[in-house]
Order: C-alpha cells, then structure tokens, then sequence
C-alpha cells in the first residue's frame, strides 16, 4: 500500500491504495464520491468521466495511484456552490431519464465550455461522442447544453 | 473492476533513470504513459507484467518541437496537445486529421501518438499519417540510441521492432508542402477503432502519397497506387482506373465489424473522395 495524496473538488485528500487500483473504484468506494458511474469499465462509454488537471479523463482506466499530487474534479465539485448553468438547464429541460450518464455528460461539457464558451451544435455533438446515453436519444442533452451556452444566455 | 494481475509502480524521474529500470527489470515491465490501451488489456488479462514505469513524470518527453525542416514529437504527447496545436494543423494535416478521429475528447486527453503505435493494432488512425510523411521513431536503451523508419516499425499486428529494453523518446517527421486528409471508416463518432482508414498526400508536383490502416495486418503505403498516379493531373475518368487498383493492395479480413467485401468497397469510395478532397484543397490554397 502506497499513501498518495491528490486535490479532490478543492479539497486535499489522502487514501492508502495499491498499484493495482483504479482510480474510479478508489474515488466511489474509499472516498464516497459517487458520481463517476462504472458503465463499460473499459473507456468506451464515458459515464466515469472525472476531470484531471482540468481535462476530462475515463476514471475507468487511470490507475488511482497516477494520480498523487494532482487535482481532480468530480460533479460533486462542480456543484458544491450550486448547480452550475449547464446543471440547471438540464433540469428545466428533463435532459435526462434515468441518469446514469449525466454525471459523465456534465463533466465533458463543463471541460467543452472552458475552452469554449459558445460552441455549434457540431463542437458540442463532438465534445460528447465519447458519451453514450441509453435512454433519452441524445437530444433532450443536446439542446440543453446549446440553450445553456447560447451567446447572450442569461440566467 | 480492479486488475487482477499484482504490479510494483515505477514512476522515474528522467529519460536516464527510465533507461535503468528497463535493463533491470529485464522484459518485466511495460511502459505506461496514456494507459488507454494497457489499462484495458491489464484489465481483461492480455497483458501480465510484472512492472509498470509510468513514464508521465518525465518532462522532457512532453514537448513538440519545430524546426526548419521537420517536427518533433515526444513520448508523453497526447491527441489532444496535437490537436491544440495550430502549427501542427498547419504544417501536418494528414497527421492533425487523423487525430481528431481518435476515439473520443476523454480518451484523447489521455492517450499518446507514440502509444498508439506502440500498440500497433492494425486499426491504428495515425499510422497512415506517419507512413505518408516518412516519419522516424527515436528509441533509447542503456547501450544506445536508434533510429528506425516509420517503415520499419510494425512486424505484425500488435507487434513492433522495438525491444523490451527500449524507451521510445519520440517521433520526428519531415516536413513536406502538401495538402492532405485522412479518411475513416468507423461505426459512430467516438468508436475507437477504425473498420478502413486512409490517409491521402498530393502536392504541387502531382506527387501522390496513400497509406491505409485496418485493412491489412499491418499498416502500409500503397506504393502501386502512387506510382500509377505519379504525375497525373487527376481526373473522374483517372480515378475510377486508379480505385481499380485498391484490392490489390490491401489484405483485408472479415470480422465482426465488417465483411472483407464491405471493406474493399469502402476504402475505393474513401480513396477518391479522400483524393478529390485534397485537390481541393491544394487548389484552394488551404491546408
Ligand atoms: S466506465 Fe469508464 S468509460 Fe465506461
Ligand atoms: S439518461 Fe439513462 S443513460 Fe442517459
């Protein structure tokens, strides 16, 4: 067991892990983050997704103990002051059924409009193709994210 | 899903100490920078070791660098930093094209130029770009550097001529005027794994470059293709002679993802749109 110590939402956190871990189990089953979902569990569906040093990652195939020193954010994070724009407009729109793969959506939209505040619908389609939904047909998400970045969107 | 298989975790500091661990260990490790491959084949038991050296920590091989007549890029270099980066576009689109068909954002983050052809599958998107540009692998060993040709590279599927005391330092490619694309085959937007893919070089000269990936063992120029093209201004008639000639060139194998048919079919479609394409935009002056 090796100790690694990362930022996890703002926080400084430490956990004992052995090399062999993953970081998606260590994240849901030692440190009770429960957002990132195990879908595939080989970084075909994205439902893991966490953002590392500010890029979205499948948390399925990060070795937990890669990690020590670095930062990383979860839904948990993104919402710790309320829910974000994006959050929101999913909600008014219903964007999702059962939601599984929300937590993995908001975390590559949150990276998409950091880089880019006001994306088309094609930069949007692309950010999440790695992002399969099971339910909803995609575009209850879609357009979601497309009204929450709209240029001149206001709350 | 923990992996099943028990490792130590090496996290060197630089190239010197990584040459190290690598003779040391004595084919017991494998190096793991993006993981995006070895963390599923760890996972799924294709792959036991012993040792992983993550090489991440190594600065000196994250960085892309330009000179006057070729481009140079290291082992950490993901999809992402090639993809960001303006003069890359520029200067290599065949290269910069094929990395945005590389599976999706998230595994792009992650995974690296010099890991995909690491891992040599046959379906492998940037193999096409390096072939077309002649690229050269830079590899270390305690005893040495070398340098081997992009043509050299892959002995099988799955399989390079690298051996296990050998760190891969980076890529160099030459930097040639052209204009180009790479066309993919794939299920959906975000499927990894490319069914056909085709990577199309023309330049002012009317040289033509082709190689393709997924329709052979390995991944390969088409050199019958160039050589019959070679000076030919291209025309409708000109191109449906030259897709004659694709089924002589390729190998390719019925699988669950496609029939071998469906595949020859496709890549004769994919060559001469590909081609129309980069005429185009030689002609429009765009890159
Ligand atoms: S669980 Fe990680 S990508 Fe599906
Ligand atoms: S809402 Fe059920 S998987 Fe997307």
């Amino acid at each position: 067991m090796k100790k690694i110590t990362f930022k996890l939402n703002g926080e400084l956190r430490s956990v004992y892990v052995e090399p062999e871990e993953i970081l998606l189990d260590v994240l849901r089953e030692k440190l009770g983050v429960k957002s990132p979902k195990c879908g595939c569990d080989r970084g075909d569906c994205g439902a893991c997704a966490v953002l590392l040093n500010g890029r979205s990652v499948r948390s399925c195939l990060v070795l937990a103990i890669e990690t020590d020193g670095q930062e990383i954010i979860t839904v948990e994070g993104i919402s710790k002051d309320g829910l974000s724009k994006v959050q929101n407009t999913m909600l008014d729109k219903n964007a999702f059924q059962c939601g599984f793969c929300a937590p993995g959506m908001i975390i590559s939209t949150t990276e998409l409009i950091e880089k880019n505040p006001h994306p088309n619908l094609e930069e949007i389609k692309e950010a999440l193709s790695g992002n399969l939904c099971r339910c909803t047909g995609y575009l209850p998400i879609l357009e979601s994210v497309q009204e929450a970045t709209e240029e001149g969107h206001h709350e | 899903m923990a992996i099943i298989n028990d490792f130590e975790y090496h996290k060197p500091k630089d190239i010197y100490e990584t040459l190290l661990l690598l003779s040391e260990l004595n084919g017991k490790a494998k190096i793991l920078a993006g993981g995006t491959d070895l963390i599923v084949n760890l996972k799924e038991e294709i792959v036991k070791t012993e040792n992983v050296i993550d090489i991440k920590g190594i600065t000196e091989l994250n960085k892309i660098e330009l000179s006057e007549d070729n481009i140079f890029i290291g082992a950490g270099v993901t999809f992402t930093d090639i993809i960001e980066s303006q003069k890359l576009k520029e200067k290599l689109p065949i290269l910069w094209k094929a990395s945005m068909t590389v599976a999706s954002v998230g595994i792009r983050n992650r995974a690296t130029l010099v890991g995909n052809i690491c891992s040599a599958v046959p379906s492998l998107d940037s193999a096409p770009a390096l072939l077309i540009y002649d690229s050269e692998i830079l590899v270390q060993s305690k005893t040495g550097k070398r340098t081997i040709s992009i043509h050299d590279w892959f002995t099988g599927p799955k399989k390079t001529i690298l051996t296990p005391d050998e760190l891969v330092l980076g890529i160099k490619i030459p930097i040639f005027q052209h204009a180009g694309v790479y066309e993919k085959l794939g299920r959906y937007k975000g499927e990894d794994l490319a069914q056909a893919g085709i990577g199309i070089f023309v330049d002012t000269n009317r040289n033509y470059r082709f190689a393709y990936c997924a329709v052979g063992p390995i991944p390969k120029r088409m050199e019958k293709l160039e050589e019959f093209l070679r000076g030919k201004e291209i025309s409708d008639k000109l191109l449906e002679e030259a897709a004659e000639l694709i089924p002589s060139e390729i190998s390719p194998i019925s699988d669950i993802r496609s029939s071998k048919e469906y595949r020859i079919h496709m890549m004769k479609i994919m060559f001469k749109r590909g081609l129309q394409k980069s005429v185009a935009i030689l002609k429009g002056g765009r890159s």
